[in-house]
Protein backbone atom coordinates (compact mmCIF):
# COMPACT_ATOMS: atom_id res chain seq x y z
CA UNK A 1 0.00 0.00 0.00
CA UNK A 2 2.91 1.93 0.66
CA UNK A 3 4.41 2.55 -2.73
CA UNK A 4 4.63 5.74 -4.07
CA UNK A 5 3.44 6.33 -7.69
CA UNK A 6 3.88 10.05 -8.18
CA UNK A 7 6.63 12.19 -6.24
CA UNK A 8 6.47 15.64 -6.31
CA UNK A 9 9.57 17.77 -4.86
CA UNK A 10 9.81 21.72 -4.90
CA UNK A 11 7.09 22.22 -7.44
CA UNK A 12 7.06 26.38 -7.97
CA UNK A 13 5.04 27.58 -11.20
CA UNK A 14 4.87 31.15 -12.85
CA UNK A 15 2.70 32.52 -14.75
CA UNK A 16 4.70 35.22 -16.56
CA UNK A 17 6.27 36.76 -13.35
CA UNK A 18 3.46 35.76 -11.13
CA UNK A 19 4.54 32.58 -8.71
CA UNK A 20 1.27 30.85 -8.31
CA UNK A 21 2.78 27.19 -6.76
CA UNK A 22 5.60 28.08 -3.88
CA UNK A 23 7.86 25.25 -3.56
CA UNK A 24 5.02 22.40 -3.43
CA UNK A 25 6.06 18.62 -1.74
CA UNK A 26 3.94 16.19 -2.40
CA UNK A 27 3.87 12.44 -2.95
CA UNK A 28 1.15 9.93 -4.06
CA UNK A 29 0.12 6.47 -2.91
CA UNK A 30 -0.64 3.58 -5.36
CA UNK A 31 -4.38 3.12 -4.86
CA UNK A 32 -5.27 5.49 -2.53
CA UNK A 33 -7.62 8.21 -2.96
CA UNK A 34 -6.20 11.79 -2.50
CA UNK A 35 -7.96 14.88 -1.90
CA UNK A 36 -6.78 18.52 -2.49
CA UNK A 37 -8.68 20.96 -0.47
CA UNK A 38 -8.25 24.39 0.01
CA UNK A 39 -10.20 28.14 -0.98
CA UNK A 40 -10.29 29.06 -4.97
CA UNK A 41 -6.86 30.58 -6.10
CA UNK A 42 -5.16 28.84 -3.70
CA UNK A 43 -3.19 26.49 -6.37
CA UNK A 44 -4.76 23.55 -5.83
CA UNK A 45 -6.00 22.87 -9.54
CA UNK A 46 -3.26 24.55 -11.16
CA UNK A 47 -0.56 21.73 -9.32
CA UNK A 48 -2.87 19.08 -10.33
CA UNK A 49 -2.41 20.18 -14.13
CA UNK A 50 1.26 20.01 -13.63
CA UNK A 51 1.05 16.32 -13.20
CA UNK A 52 -0.03 15.68 -16.67
CA UNK A 53 1.63 18.66 -17.91
CA UNK A 54 -1.84 20.45 -19.17
CA UNK A 55 -0.34 23.35 -17.76
CA UNK A 56 2.45 23.42 -21.01
CA UNK A 57 -0.76 24.41 -23.23
CA UNK A 58 -0.30 27.77 -21.13
CA UNK A 59 1.53 30.36 -22.78
CA UNK A 60 3.77 31.92 -20.29
CA UNK A 61 3.91 29.45 -17.46
CA UNK A 62 7.26 28.22 -16.51
CA UNK A 63 7.52 25.32 -13.70
CA UNK A 64 10.43 24.48 -11.79
CA UNK A 65 11.11 21.56 -9.54
CA UNK A 66 10.82 17.53 -9.81
CA UNK A 67 7.81 15.68 -10.33
CA UNK A 68 8.37 11.87 -10.95
CA UNK A 69 5.63 9.31 -12.03
CA UNK A 70 7.06 5.55 -11.11
CA UNK A 71 10.25 7.05 -10.88
CA UNK A 72 10.36 8.97 -14.75
CA UNK A 73 10.42 12.74 -14.62
CA UNK A 74 7.67 14.22 -15.87
CA UNK A 75 8.91 16.91 -17.11
CA UNK A 76 12.64 15.22 -18.46
CA UNK A 77 12.86 16.46 -22.30
CA UNK A 78 12.65 12.96 -23.83
CA UNK A 79 9.43 12.64 -21.96
CA UNK A 80 6.45 12.63 -24.54
CA UNK A 81 3.48 14.54 -23.14
CA UNK A 82 1.60 12.27 -25.32
CA UNK A 83 2.01 9.41 -23.84
CA UNK A 84 2.21 10.98 -20.29
CA UNK A 85 -1.27 12.10 -20.39
CA UNK A 86 -2.24 8.16 -21.65
CA UNK A 87 -0.94 7.02 -18.32
CA UNK A 88 -2.32 10.11 -16.44
CA UNK A 89 -6.07 10.56 -17.46
CA UNK A 90 -8.15 13.74 -16.20
CA UNK A 91 -11.23 14.59 -15.37
CA UNK A 92 -12.81 17.95 -15.79
CA UNK A 93 -15.54 19.82 -14.10
CA UNK A 94 -17.54 20.35 -16.64
CA UNK A 95 -17.97 16.77 -18.30
CA UNK A 96 -17.19 17.96 -21.86
CA UNK A 97 -19.23 15.16 -23.86
CA UNK A 98 -17.49 15.37 -27.56
CA UNK A 99 -20.22 16.01 -29.71
CA UNK A 100 -20.70 12.39 -31.00
CA UNK A 101 -21.72 8.90 -30.12
CA UNK A 102 -21.63 7.72 -26.42
CA UNK A 103 -19.89 4.94 -27.96
CA UNK A 104 -17.26 7.49 -29.74
CA UNK A 105 -17.17 9.16 -27.00
CA UNK A 106 -15.40 5.59 -24.83
CA UNK A 107 -13.13 4.41 -27.44
CA UNK A 108 -11.76 7.75 -28.46
CA UNK A 109 -8.75 7.39 -25.98
CA UNK A 110 -8.61 4.03 -27.58
CA UNK A 111 -8.79 4.78 -31.32
CA UNK A 112 -6.13 8.05 -30.82
CA UNK A 113 -3.77 5.41 -29.50
CA UNK A 114 -4.51 3.44 -31.93
CA UNK A 115 -6.57 0.71 -31.53
CA UNK A 116 -8.41 -0.12 -34.24
CA UNK A 117 -10.09 -3.81 -33.63
CA UNK A 118 -13.97 -3.36 -32.91
CA UNK A 119 -14.11 -6.52 -30.46
CA UNK A 120 -11.47 -4.93 -28.47
CA UNK A 121 -13.31 -1.51 -28.36
CA UNK A 122 -16.67 -3.24 -27.95
CA UNK A 123 -15.19 -4.99 -25.21
CA UNK A 124 -13.75 -1.43 -23.26
CA UNK A 125 -16.86 0.55 -24.02
CA UNK A 126 -18.85 -2.30 -21.89
CA UNK A 127 -16.04 -2.57 -19.09
CA UNK A 128 -15.84 1.18 -18.98
CA UNK A 129 -19.22 1.94 -18.96
CA UNK A 130 -19.76 -0.73 -16.38
CA UNK A 131 -17.30 0.77 -13.69
CA UNK A 132 -18.56 4.22 -14.39
CA UNK A 133 -22.02 3.27 -13.03
CA UNK A 134 -23.83 3.85 -16.45
CA UNK A 135 -23.73 0.65 -18.68
CA UNK A 136 -27.55 0.00 -17.27
CA UNK A 137 -28.96 3.09 -18.33
CA UNK A 138 -27.21 3.90 -21.72
CA UNK A 139 -26.29 0.30 -22.82
CA UNK A 140 -29.57 0.55 -25.48
CA UNK A 141 -28.46 3.66 -27.05
CA UNK A 142 -24.88 3.71 -27.24
CA UNK A 143 -24.62 4.81 -30.85
CA UNK A 144 -27.07 8.35 -29.50
CA UNK A 145 -25.18 11.48 -29.09
CA UNK A 146 -23.88 11.87 -25.93
CA UNK A 147 -25.13 15.27 -25.64
CA UNK A 148 -28.16 14.10 -25.29
CA UNK A 149 -27.79 12.45 -21.66
CA UNK A 150 -28.15 14.44 -18.38
CA UNK A 151 -25.35 16.61 -16.77
CA UNK A 152 -24.33 13.85 -14.41
CA UNK A 153 -24.52 10.83 -16.70
CA UNK A 154 -22.29 12.99 -19.27
CA UNK A 155 -19.89 13.52 -16.36
CA UNK A 156 -19.72 9.39 -16.48
CA UNK A 157 -19.27 9.28 -19.93
CA UNK A 158 -16.60 11.57 -18.98
CA UNK A 159 -14.76 9.35 -16.56
CA UNK A 160 -15.59 6.21 -18.80
CA UNK A 161 -13.43 8.26 -21.68
CA UNK A 162 -10.51 8.30 -18.91
CA UNK A 163 -10.96 4.54 -17.99
CA UNK A 164 -11.61 3.09 -21.07
CA UNK A 165 -7.61 3.79 -21.74
CA UNK A 166 -6.40 2.44 -18.51
CA UNK A 167 -4.35 4.86 -17.34
CA UNK A 168 -2.18 4.46 -13.89
CA UNK A 169 -3.62 7.64 -12.40
CA UNK A 170 -6.73 9.36 -12.78
CA UNK A 171 -6.96 13.36 -11.82
CA UNK A 172 -10.49 14.66 -11.02
CA UNK A 173 -10.82 18.84 -11.01
CA UNK A 174 -14.10 19.02 -9.07
CA UNK A 175 -15.98 16.51 -10.83
CA UNK A 176 -19.01 16.64 -9.12
CA UNK A 177 -19.04 20.25 -8.30
CA UNK A 178 -21.68 20.79 -11.84
CA UNK A 179 -23.88 18.04 -10.49
CA UNK A 180 -26.43 17.36 -8.27
CA UNK A 181 -26.36 15.43 -5.13
CA UNK A 182 -27.49 12.40 -6.22
CA UNK A 183 -25.33 12.25 -9.34
CA UNK A 184 -22.56 13.68 -7.03
CA UNK A 185 -23.40 10.48 -5.06
CA UNK A 186 -23.28 8.10 -7.22
CA UNK A 187 -19.70 9.05 -8.80
CA UNK A 188 -18.29 9.46 -5.21
CA UNK A 189 -19.42 5.29 -4.86
CA UNK A 190 -17.57 4.27 -8.12
CA UNK A 191 -14.23 6.28 -7.45
CA UNK A 192 -14.34 4.40 -3.75
CA UNK A 193 -15.00 0.85 -6.75
CA UNK A 194 -12.28 2.08 -8.67
CA UNK A 195 -9.51 2.68 -5.64
CA UNK A 196 -8.86 -0.71 -6.29
CA UNK A 197 -7.43 -0.54 -9.83
CA UNK A 198 -6.74 2.86 -10.13
CA UNK A 199 -4.77 5.89 -8.05
CA UNK A 200 -7.13 8.68 -7.68
CA UNK A 201 -6.33 12.30 -7.38
CA UNK A 202 -9.09 14.51 -6.61
CA UNK A 203 -9.37 18.39 -6.00
CA UNK A 204 -12.75 18.93 -4.08
CA UNK A 205 -14.59 22.16 -2.79
CA UNK A 206 -16.52 19.27 -0.95
CA UNK A 207 -14.99 19.31 2.52
CA UNK A 208 -17.40 16.27 3.27
CA UNK A 209 -16.56 14.79 -0.36
CA UNK A 210 -12.42 15.05 0.69
CA UNK A 211 -13.59 13.03 4.02
CA UNK A 212 -15.46 10.60 2.84
CA UNK A 213 -13.57 9.46 -0.10
CA UNK A 214 -10.38 9.66 0.36
CA UNK A 215 -7.41 8.28 2.16
CA UNK A 216 -5.15 11.27 2.47
CA UNK A 217 -5.67 14.87 2.23
CA UNK A 218 -3.77 17.43 1.28
CA UNK A 219 -4.64 21.35 2.07
CA UNK A 220 -3.56 24.11 -0.09
CA UNK A 221 -3.43 27.80 0.61
CA UNK A 222 -2.04 30.59 -1.32
CA UNK A 223 0.10 28.58 -3.16
CA UNK A 224 1.58 26.52 -0.29
CA UNK A 225 0.82 23.09 0.70
CA UNK A 226 0.10 24.02 4.48
CA UNK A 227 -0.79 20.24 5.53
CA UNK A 228 -0.85 16.85 4.15
CA UNK A 229 -1.84 13.91 6.29
CA UNK A 230 -4.61 10.78 6.46
CA UNK A 231 -7.92 12.13 5.89
CA UNK A 232 -8.80 11.68 9.38
CA UNK A 233 -6.03 13.49 11.11
CA UNK A 234 -6.94 16.37 8.94
CA UNK A 235 -10.48 16.29 9.74
CA UNK A 236 -10.05 15.40 13.37
CA UNK A 237 -7.02 16.77 14.36
CA UNK A 238 -5.26 19.16 12.17
CA UNK A 239 -1.47 20.10 13.24
CA UNK A 240 -1.55 23.60 11.86
CA UNK A 241 -4.11 26.64 12.95
CA UNK A 242 -5.01 27.87 9.18
CA UNK A 243 -6.06 23.59 8.30
CA UNK A 244 -8.80 23.79 11.48
CA UNK A 245 -9.91 27.37 10.77
CA UNK A 246 -10.46 25.87 6.96
CA UNK A 247 -12.21 22.54 7.71
CA UNK A 248 -14.31 24.64 10.24
CA UNK A 249 -15.37 26.92 8.08
CA UNK A 250 -13.79 30.15 9.37
CA UNK A 251 -12.53 31.39 6.42
CA UNK A 252 -12.47 30.23 2.31
CA UNK B 1 -58.18 62.91 -1.68
CA UNK B 2 -60.77 61.77 -3.89
CA UNK B 3 -60.00 63.92 -6.04
CA UNK B 4 -56.65 63.30 -5.70
CA UNK B 5 -57.31 59.51 -6.63
CA UNK B 6 -59.03 60.41 -9.88
CA UNK B 7 -56.34 62.52 -10.90
CA UNK B 8 -54.03 59.65 -10.46
CA UNK B 9 -56.40 57.13 -12.15
CA UNK B 10 -56.68 59.59 -15.05
CA UNK B 11 -53.01 59.95 -15.30
CA UNK B 12 -52.44 56.35 -15.68
CA UNK B 13 -55.36 55.39 -18.17
CA UNK B 14 -53.84 58.34 -20.27
CA UNK B 15 -51.51 56.71 -23.32
CA UNK B 16 -47.94 57.67 -21.64
CA UNK B 17 -45.21 59.45 -24.09
CA UNK B 18 -43.19 56.77 -24.26
CA UNK B 19 -45.95 53.89 -25.05
CA UNK B 20 -47.20 56.46 -28.01
CA UNK B 21 -43.25 56.54 -29.18
CA UNK B 22 -43.09 52.73 -28.82
CA UNK B 23 -46.20 51.86 -30.58
CA UNK B 24 -44.94 54.29 -33.73
CA UNK B 25 -41.31 52.52 -33.45
CA UNK B 26 -43.17 49.00 -34.11
CA UNK B 27 -45.15 50.78 -37.09
CA UNK B 28 -41.95 51.54 -38.67
CA UNK B 29 -40.20 48.34 -38.21
CA UNK B 30 -43.36 46.68 -39.47
CA UNK B 31 -43.12 48.71 -42.37
CA UNK B 32 -39.43 48.73 -43.24
CA UNK B 33 -40.12 44.63 -43.02
CA UNK B 34 -43.08 44.96 -45.22
CA UNK B 35 -41.38 46.67 -47.95
CA UNK B 36 -38.31 44.35 -47.92
CA UNK B 37 -40.81 41.24 -47.97
CA UNK B 38 -42.88 42.83 -51.40
CA UNK B 39 -39.64 43.86 -52.93
CA UNK B 40 -38.45 39.99 -52.67
CA UNK B 41 -41.69 38.61 -53.65
CA UNK B 42 -42.22 41.13 -56.45
CA UNK B 43 -38.61 40.55 -58.35
CA UNK B 44 -39.19 36.40 -57.83
CA UNK B 45 -42.92 37.32 -58.72
CA UNK B 46 -41.87 39.05 -62.48
CA UNK B 47 -38.79 36.88 -62.96
CA UNK B 48 -40.97 34.05 -62.60
CA UNK B 49 -43.73 35.53 -64.75
CA UNK B 50 -41.06 36.45 -67.87
CA UNK B 51 -39.08 33.13 -67.31
CA UNK B 52 -42.24 31.05 -67.42
CA UNK B 53 -43.48 32.77 -70.59
CA UNK B 54 -41.18 31.31 -72.47
CA UNK B 55 -42.89 27.86 -72.22
CA UNK B 56 -46.50 29.28 -72.34
CA UNK B 57 -47.55 29.65 -76.23
CA UNK B 58 -45.04 28.50 -77.54
CA UNK B 59 -43.30 24.66 -78.39
CA UNK B 60 -40.65 24.79 -75.38
CA UNK B 61 -41.26 22.24 -73.02
CA UNK B 62 -39.29 22.79 -69.74
CA UNK B 63 -37.30 19.21 -71.01
CA UNK B 64 -36.00 20.74 -73.87
CA UNK B 65 -34.83 23.63 -71.53
CA UNK B 66 -32.72 21.82 -69.66
CA UNK B 67 -31.48 19.21 -71.83
CA UNK B 68 -31.42 20.52 -75.48
CA UNK B 69 -27.88 22.03 -75.98
CA UNK B 70 -28.40 24.49 -78.76
CA UNK B 71 -28.57 28.54 -77.53
CA UNK B 72 -29.98 30.23 -80.57
CA UNK B 73 -33.43 31.58 -79.05
CA UNK B 74 -34.42 33.20 -82.28
CA UNK B 75 -33.95 30.37 -84.77
CA UNK B 76 -35.85 27.42 -84.83
CA UNK B 77 -34.82 23.98 -85.47
CA UNK B 78 -35.76 21.47 -88.01
CA UNK B 79 -39.17 21.23 -86.58
CA UNK B 80 -39.90 23.83 -85.75
CA UNK B 81 -38.85 24.78 -82.30
CA UNK B 82 -37.22 27.76 -81.04
CA UNK B 83 -33.82 26.42 -80.19
CA UNK B 84 -33.40 27.38 -75.97
CA UNK B 85 -31.33 24.46 -75.06
CA UNK B 86 -30.04 25.61 -71.66
CA UNK B 87 -27.91 22.55 -71.28
CA UNK B 88 -24.46 24.09 -72.03
CA UNK B 89 -24.96 26.88 -69.31
CA UNK B 90 -26.29 24.64 -67.11
CA UNK B 91 -23.15 22.38 -67.51
CA UNK B 92 -21.11 26.02 -67.27
CA UNK B 93 -22.17 27.20 -63.99
CA UNK B 94 -22.19 23.78 -62.17
CA UNK B 95 -18.59 22.94 -63.90
CA UNK B 96 -16.99 25.81 -62.03
CA UNK B 97 -18.73 26.04 -59.13
CA UNK B 98 -18.38 22.59 -58.05
CA UNK B 99 -14.70 22.35 -59.80
CA UNK B 100 -13.68 25.81 -57.90
CA UNK B 101 -15.28 24.61 -54.73
CA UNK B 102 -13.82 21.35 -54.55
CA UNK B 103 -10.31 23.40 -55.30
CA UNK B 104 -10.91 25.82 -52.57
CA UNK B 105 -12.00 23.80 -49.73
CA UNK B 106 -8.82 21.98 -48.63
CA UNK B 107 -7.14 25.48 -49.03
CA UNK B 108 -9.34 26.80 -47.49
CA UNK B 109 -9.81 24.25 -44.32
CA UNK B 110 -5.84 24.26 -44.12
CA UNK B 111 -5.43 28.17 -43.93
CA UNK B 112 -8.22 28.17 -41.49
CA UNK B 113 -6.81 25.37 -39.09
CA UNK B 114 -3.84 27.96 -39.13
CA UNK B 115 -5.00 30.62 -38.43
CA UNK B 116 -7.18 28.86 -35.63
CA UNK B 117 -5.11 26.45 -34.03
CA UNK B 118 -1.45 26.39 -35.01
CA UNK B 119 -0.63 30.04 -34.83
CA UNK B 120 -3.64 31.94 -33.69
CA UNK B 121 -1.02 35.41 -33.37
CA UNK B 122 -0.05 35.37 -37.06
CA UNK B 123 -3.72 34.00 -38.07
CA UNK B 124 -5.02 37.21 -36.52
CA UNK B 125 -2.71 40.04 -37.33
CA UNK B 126 -1.66 39.29 -41.12
CA UNK B 127 -4.11 36.57 -42.44
CA UNK B 128 -7.22 38.46 -41.18
CA UNK B 129 -6.38 40.98 -42.94
CA UNK B 130 -5.61 40.08 -46.00
CA UNK B 131 -8.64 37.61 -46.10
CA UNK B 132 -11.13 40.63 -45.40
CA UNK B 133 -9.33 42.74 -48.20
CA UNK B 134 -9.69 39.57 -50.64
CA UNK B 135 -13.21 39.83 -49.95
CA UNK B 136 -13.24 43.61 -50.97
CA UNK B 137 -11.52 43.50 -53.95
CA UNK B 138 -13.97 44.17 -56.87
CA UNK B 139 -15.27 41.12 -59.44
CA UNK B 140 -13.79 43.02 -62.18
CA UNK B 141 -10.06 42.95 -60.89
CA UNK B 142 -10.23 39.07 -60.67
CA UNK B 143 -11.70 38.82 -64.00
CA UNK B 144 -9.31 41.23 -65.61
CA UNK B 145 -6.47 39.54 -63.64
CA UNK B 146 -7.98 36.35 -64.92
CA UNK B 147 -8.16 37.69 -68.61
CA UNK B 148 -4.52 38.99 -68.61
CA UNK B 149 -2.53 36.30 -66.39
CA UNK B 150 -4.57 33.01 -66.06
CA UNK B 151 -6.17 32.17 -69.74
CA UNK B 152 -2.17 32.76 -71.57
CA UNK B 153 -1.16 30.49 -68.84
CA UNK B 154 -3.54 28.26 -69.89
CA UNK B 155 -3.17 28.81 -73.51
CA UNK B 156 0.65 28.74 -72.82
CA UNK B 157 0.40 25.19 -70.71
CA UNK B 158 -2.83 23.80 -72.44
CA UNK B 159 -2.84 24.96 -76.14
CA UNK B 160 -5.92 26.01 -77.78
CA UNK B 161 -7.62 29.84 -76.73
CA UNK B 162 -6.94 29.62 -73.01
CA UNK B 163 -10.25 30.37 -72.42
CA UNK B 164 -12.90 27.61 -70.67
CA UNK B 165 -14.31 26.22 -67.54
CA UNK B 166 -10.43 25.60 -66.53
CA UNK B 167 -9.67 29.51 -66.08
CA UNK B 168 -13.35 30.24 -64.73
CA UNK B 169 -12.51 27.58 -62.09
CA UNK B 170 -9.37 29.35 -61.05
CA UNK B 171 -10.79 32.80 -61.13
CA UNK B 172 -14.22 31.70 -59.10
CA UNK B 173 -11.16 29.86 -56.93
CA UNK B 174 -9.41 32.96 -55.54
CA UNK B 175 -13.01 34.99 -55.63
CA UNK B 176 -14.94 32.11 -53.44
CA UNK B 177 -11.47 31.10 -51.01
CA UNK B 178 -11.53 33.94 -48.59
CA UNK B 179 -15.22 33.53 -48.13
CA UNK B 180 -14.83 29.86 -47.39
CA UNK B 181 -11.92 30.49 -45.42
CA UNK B 182 -13.61 33.20 -42.89
CA UNK B 183 -16.32 30.87 -42.52
CA UNK B 184 -14.18 27.89 -42.04
CA UNK B 185 -12.30 29.91 -39.19
CA UNK B 186 -15.70 31.02 -37.35
CA UNK B 187 -16.51 27.06 -37.54
CA UNK B 188 -13.21 26.45 -35.70
CA UNK B 189 -13.34 29.37 -33.05
CA UNK B 190 -16.99 28.25 -32.27
CA UNK B 191 -15.65 24.68 -31.51
CA UNK B 192 -15.54 24.93 -27.45
CA UNK B 193 -12.25 25.43 -25.82
CA UNK B 194 -12.36 22.82 -23.15
CA UNK B 195 -12.66 20.01 -26.25
CA UNK B 196 -9.33 20.83 -27.15
CA UNK B 197 -8.16 20.24 -23.54
CA UNK B 198 -10.29 17.01 -23.22
CA UNK B 199 -9.07 15.61 -25.75
CA UNK B 200 -5.49 16.21 -25.04
CA UNK B 201 -5.99 14.82 -21.99
CA UNK B 202 -7.09 11.72 -23.43
CA UNK B 203 -3.70 10.93 -25.09
CA UNK B 204 -4.66 12.49 -28.48
CA UNK B 205 -1.90 14.57 -29.96
CA UNK B 206 -2.35 18.36 -31.64
CA UNK B 207 -3.20 16.63 -34.99
CA UNK B 208 -5.42 13.90 -33.28
CA UNK B 209 -7.60 16.65 -31.65
CA UNK B 210 -7.52 18.71 -35.04
CA UNK B 211 -8.66 16.05 -37.14
CA UNK B 212 -10.82 14.16 -34.88
CA UNK B 213 -12.39 16.54 -32.70
CA UNK B 214 -12.18 19.92 -33.50
CA UNK B 215 -12.93 19.31 -37.74
CA UNK B 216 -15.69 16.84 -37.07
CA UNK B 217 -17.56 19.64 -34.73
CA UNK B 218 -16.86 22.27 -36.83
CA UNK B 219 -18.30 20.13 -39.76
CA UNK B 220 -21.37 21.72 -40.09
CA UNK B 221 -20.17 25.06 -39.85
CA UNK B 222 -17.78 24.21 -42.48
CA UNK B 223 -20.08 22.51 -45.21
CA UNK B 224 -22.38 25.73 -44.46
CA UNK B 225 -19.09 28.16 -45.79
CA UNK B 226 -18.55 25.84 -48.51
CA UNK B 227 -22.08 26.03 -49.80
CA UNK B 228 -21.50 29.44 -49.44
CA UNK B 229 -19.05 29.47 -51.41
CA UNK B 230 -20.65 27.87 -54.27
CA UNK B 231 -23.77 29.93 -53.99
CA UNK B 232 -21.14 33.11 -54.70
CA UNK B 233 -19.49 31.12 -57.50
CA UNK B 234 -22.67 30.09 -59.19
CA UNK B 235 -23.87 33.79 -58.90
CA UNK B 236 -20.82 35.71 -60.21
CA UNK B 237 -21.09 36.73 -63.69
CA UNK B 238 -18.32 39.45 -64.52
CA UNK B 239 -15.59 37.70 -63.95
CA UNK B 240 -16.48 34.56 -64.88
CA UNK B 241 -17.87 36.26 -68.18
CA UNK B 242 -14.27 37.61 -69.09
CA UNK B 243 -12.58 33.81 -68.81
CA UNK B 244 -14.95 31.92 -69.87
CA UNK B 245 -15.61 32.13 -73.50
CA UNK B 246 -18.60 32.82 -73.68
CA UNK B 247 -19.71 29.97 -76.38
CA UNK B 248 -22.86 28.50 -75.65
CA UNK B 249 -21.84 25.34 -76.48
CA UNK B 250 -21.52 21.81 -74.47
CA UNK B 251 -18.49 22.41 -73.13
CA UNK B 252 -15.53 19.29 -74.22
CA UNK B 253 -13.10 19.58 -72.25
CA UNK B 254 -11.79 22.17 -69.61
CA UNK B 255 -10.19 24.41 -72.18
CA UNK B 256 -13.01 24.68 -74.49
CA UNK B 257 -14.79 27.96 -74.65
CA UNK B 258 -17.98 27.72 -72.57
CA UNK B 259 -20.49 29.53 -70.95
CA UNK B 260 -22.40 30.23 -67.62
CA UNK B 261 -26.04 30.93 -66.80
CA UNK B 262 -24.65 34.41 -66.19
CA UNK B 263 -22.17 34.90 -68.71
CA UNK B 264 -25.00 34.12 -71.59
CA UNK B 265 -27.22 36.81 -69.37
CA UNK B 266 -25.45 39.66 -68.96
CA UNK B 267 -24.30 39.32 -72.53
CA UNK B 268 -27.23 38.77 -74.06
CA UNK B 269 -29.86 40.66 -72.26
CA UNK B 270 -28.97 44.20 -74.04
CA UNK B 271 -29.41 42.49 -77.38
CA UNK B 272 -32.88 41.68 -76.98
CA UNK B 273 -36.27 43.26 -77.40
CA UNK B 274 -38.59 43.10 -74.08
CA UNK B 275 -41.30 40.45 -74.76
CA UNK B 276 -40.02 38.61 -77.35
CA UNK B 277 -38.91 35.24 -77.15
CA UNK B 278 -35.15 35.52 -77.26
CA UNK B 279 -35.67 37.97 -74.31
CA UNK B 280 -37.88 35.64 -72.36
CA UNK B 281 -35.63 32.53 -72.57
CA UNK B 282 -33.22 34.99 -70.79
CA UNK B 283 -35.31 34.89 -68.16
CA UNK B 284 -35.88 31.35 -68.15
CA UNK B 285 -32.58 31.56 -67.28
CA UNK B 286 -32.55 33.72 -65.03
CA UNK B 287 -34.80 32.19 -63.07
CA UNK B 288 -32.96 28.99 -63.23
CA UNK B 289 -30.04 30.99 -61.39
CA UNK B 290 -32.87 32.33 -58.94
CA UNK B 291 -34.08 29.16 -58.23
CA UNK B 292 -30.17 27.92 -57.36
CA UNK B 293 -29.42 30.67 -55.48
CA UNK B 294 -32.92 29.52 -53.59
CA UNK B 295 -31.40 25.97 -53.31
CA UNK B 296 -27.88 27.18 -51.85
CA UNK B 297 -30.27 28.92 -49.28
CA UNK B 298 -32.00 26.17 -48.30
CA UNK B 299 -28.97 23.77 -47.97
CA UNK B 300 -27.45 26.30 -45.78
CA UNK B 301 -30.08 26.59 -43.36
CA UNK B 302 -30.84 22.90 -43.23
CA UNK B 303 -27.28 22.07 -42.21
CA UNK B 304 -27.73 24.83 -39.84
CA UNK B 305 -30.69 22.96 -38.32
CA UNK B 306 -28.86 19.30 -38.65
CA UNK B 307 -25.61 20.62 -37.07
CA UNK B 308 -27.56 22.12 -34.27
CA UNK B 309 -29.55 19.37 -33.09
CA UNK B 310 -26.79 17.48 -31.90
Amino acid sequence: MAEEIITAKDVRLKYGDFEALHGIDLSFRKNEITAMIGPSGCGKSTFLRCLNRMNDLIDGVTITGDMRLEGKDIYAPDTDAVELRKQVGMVFQQPIPFPFSIYDNVVYGLRVAGVKDRGTLDAAVEKSLRQAALWDEVKDKLHDSALGLSGGQQQRVAIARVLATQPEVILMDEPTSALDPIAATLIENMLLELRSDYTIIIVTHSMHQASRISDRTAFFLQGNLVEFAPTKTIFMNPQKKETEDYISGRFG
Amino acid sequence: MQNQNDDIRAALLRKSRSSKLERRGKFISWLCIAIIVVVVFAIFGFVAYRGLSTFFGTKVTLWNFLSKTAWAPGTTDASGVPKVGALPMIVGSFGVTLLSALLATPFAIGAAIFMTEISPRWGGKILQPVIDLLVGIPSVVYGFIGLSVVVPLIRHVFGGTGFGILAGTFVLFVMILPTVTSMTVSALRAVPRNYRQASLALGATRWQTIYKVVLRAATPGILTGIVFGMARAFGEALAVQMVIGNAALLPQNLISPASTLTSVLTSGIGNTVMGSLENNALWSLALLLLLMSLAFNLITRWIGKRGAMK
